[in-house]
């Protein structure tokens, strides 16, 4: 691993965090082959760079705008190879004593030349972090679901989601202009989204921002259900007896 | 970095506080909380004498009424007497103030049934007497109150200070600009000098004792060093938009009541956005009161309400202990801006050294 050089990425808000973490590796290059493969100025960015290069390593900040690095972390999770990911930070932030209890890797800024080259060193060791550890992290709900598609991460906005649907191993995200196909459990997305989701059925999480009304259908034997009506979208989701409740909840619109 | 970490500095810092006690001082006669005080426990003080005096409910009332109007007017007559020479009694060390206080009490209220007791009034000598008495009793005891008012609130007035030292600049901010200026070092050296120059001006402010009202000339000169290090920091993203031209640069406000406000307007106003945004200061006198209104782009989302509040409490607390019931700090969250708004009354420099002198 070490005869080819070490490619890696530097992600941070602010520009001269960006050019001081550039010098400082720069300085390290003698010690160690390495090469900066790009900068981002969010971890937005810097999944776009990832798209067409690959990197061994990913230095981020946290707080970044747009998307922090945390939630950074997670979706480099769904490329082919994941880098490794180490973070910077000027302080210890909210994730800080998380990372020491769960042994993440963090670098402290400013940062030391020494103690960059040391973690340099430890990448080819590192593995990415993993979603379980990720999970223990105090850290707000994602603004972006992602999924790979040819090996690139496509980011799908929280807010465009209409519905989340289980389907076999898979989970169906639906938007108003396609589908995705999404490897998660539905109940952690419920966890993590709780507020903007409502459960319809066993295998289904509607946004609740997307519901234009329901609708009760009885069928030729005299069973009666509920069906969801969606904004957006031309087809009708089907409310579990279970969850019934909701329709009364929600308000029921469109009764028919 | 003693200001930054909690435990033993903290004492180190109240060691120091220490060496200088708080000497004791007259209240500030013409301010609105003082004056409300005194009409409050002189009324209190009448209506408890009547209760001890009348035990039926039914002549409660009257007697109330005979002992105010018996009262109001030696009152009215005591505050307008200090009012008017408050800037005098004021300057006077504080055993000679008291002396002249009670003097100018006892002299009002002689004065006052004197000219009660013209022509057709009926105050005779005993009861001149009675309400001298009460006079000086009721003065001494409310000098007393203010007394231990100004004991019991020096300590809360260091206690502001510690809690000054420990809120006002986040660590966040200062461990980014030490990183932003070593990102300077090598490239453009002279900005990285002029970074370090304004960082120091900051810190010796933020270290210095910031119990004295100070010029808010000084306060916008820090706020503009403050916002330069950010600047350098976040570049375009932040745009600052001063509007002072009609501020009382003379004004004597608490130190750092405007420097932590812009900090926690970067903090949630730019720094989480990745688009330009702008921080507007307006700072104006009217009507004899100095406003600040500062208000920046905010999104209402996340969680980062914690500092923000701890910071607001701080200066109210602080301009309630230097300024009484004359000062406020509001604040109105709108749709994409949020807005902070303080209301201190003006004060021009000579009138204050001659209050602490």
């Amino acid at each position: 691993m070490l005869d080819t050089p070490l490619k890696v990425l530097i992600v941070d808000d602010e520009a001269p965090a960006r050019r001081r973490l550039r010098e400082l590796l720069e300085d390290c290059s003698g010690a160690l082959p390495l090469m900066v493969i790009g900068e981002a100025a969010s971890g937005r960015e810097a999944l776009d760079l990832l798209g067409g290069a690959a990197a061994d390593l990913v230095l981020s900040d946290i707080r970044m705008p747009d998307m922090d690095g945390i939630e950074l972390a997670r979706h480099l999770l769904k490329l082919t190879q994941p880098p490794v990911l180490i973070f910077t930070t000027a302080y210890h932030e909210h994730a800080i004593a998380a990372f020491e209890v769960h042994a993440i890797d963090y670098l402290v800024k400013p940062v030391r030349v020494q103690r960059l080259l040391a973690a340099l060193h430890k990448v080819p060791r590192l593995r990415p972090l993993s979603d379980a550890r990720l999970d223990r992290l105090p850290v707000a709900a994602r603004r972006f679901l992602s999924v790979t598609e040819r090996s690139r991460v496509v980011l799908v906005p929280i807010e465009e989601v209409i519905y989340l649907k289980a389907e076999l191993k898979y989970i169906t995200i639906r938007t108003a202009e396609r589908e995705y196909l999404l490897e998660e459990s539905l109940t952690k997305l419920e966890d993590e989204f709780g507020g903007r989701f409502v459960r319809v059925h066993r295998n289904c999480l509607v946004a609740r921002e997307a519901i234009r009304g329901f609708e009760r259908h009885v069928s030729a034997e005299g069973d009666a259900h509920w069906e969801v009506l969606l904004r957006n979208v031309p087809e009708a989701l089907p409310v579990s007896r279970r969850q019934q409740f909701i329709v009364r909840d929600i308000g029921r619109e469109n009764d028919a | 970095m003693s200001f930054a970490a909690p435990g033993r500095p903290q004492q180190e810092m109240r060691a120091i506080i220490n060496q200088k006690p708080y000497p004791p001082r007259l209240p500030e006669l013409r301010n609105l909380g003082t004056v409300l005080r005194i009409l409050l426990a002189v009324n209190g003080l009448a209506l408890v004498a009547t209760f001890v005096r009348e035990t039926r409910w039914e002549t409660f009332a009257a007697a109330w009424l005979d002992t105010t109007a018996l009262v109001e007017p030696h009152l009215l007559a005591s505050l307008l007497l200090l009012y008017g020479l408050a800037p005098w009694l004021e300057r006077m060390p504080y055993r000679t103030g008291v002396i002249a206080i009670l003097a100018l009490n006892l002299g009002a209220t002689v004065a006052l049934d004197a000219a009660l007791s013209g022509p057709g009034g009926h105050v005779g000598s005993s009861e001149v007497f009675r309400h001298a008495v009460f006079s000086l009793l009721v003065t001494g005891l409310l000098l007393g109150y203010f007394h231990l008012r100004t004991k019991a609130l020096s300590p809360a007035i260091t206690e502001a200070r510690l809690q000054a030292l420990q809120a006002r600049i986040r660590p966040h901010f200062l461990f980014n600009s030490i990183n932003a200026v070593l990102s300077l070092v090598r490239a453009e050296p002279r900005r990285a000098e002029t970074a370090l120059e304004d960082m120091a001006d900051l810190f010796r402010v933020l270290m210095r004792d910031n119990r004295q009202l100070a010029p808010l000339a000084d306060e916008i000169e820090l706020c503009r060093q403050y916002l330069n290090l950010e600047k350098l920091r976040l570049g375009d993203r932040l745009d600052v938009e001063w509007h002072i031209d009609n501020m009382p640069g003379d004004a004597l406000v608490p130190p750092l009541v405007l420097q932590p406000l812009l900090e926690n307007a970067v903090y949630h106003g730019i720094e989480p956005s990745g688009t330009r945004g702008a921080i507007a200061i307006n700072i104006f006198l009217r009507r004899g009161e100095v406003h600040a209104v500062l208000r920046n782009p905010y999104k209402v989302s996340g969680n980062h309400h914690a500092g923000n509040k701890m910071a607001m409490d701080n200066i109210r607390e602080r301009l309630a202990l230097h300024f009484d019931a004359e000062a406020s700090l509001e604040t109105r969250a709108g749709k994409d801006s949020y807005e902070v708004h303080i209301r201190m009354p003006y004060r021009a420099p000579a009138r204050v050294e001659r209050a602490h002198a």
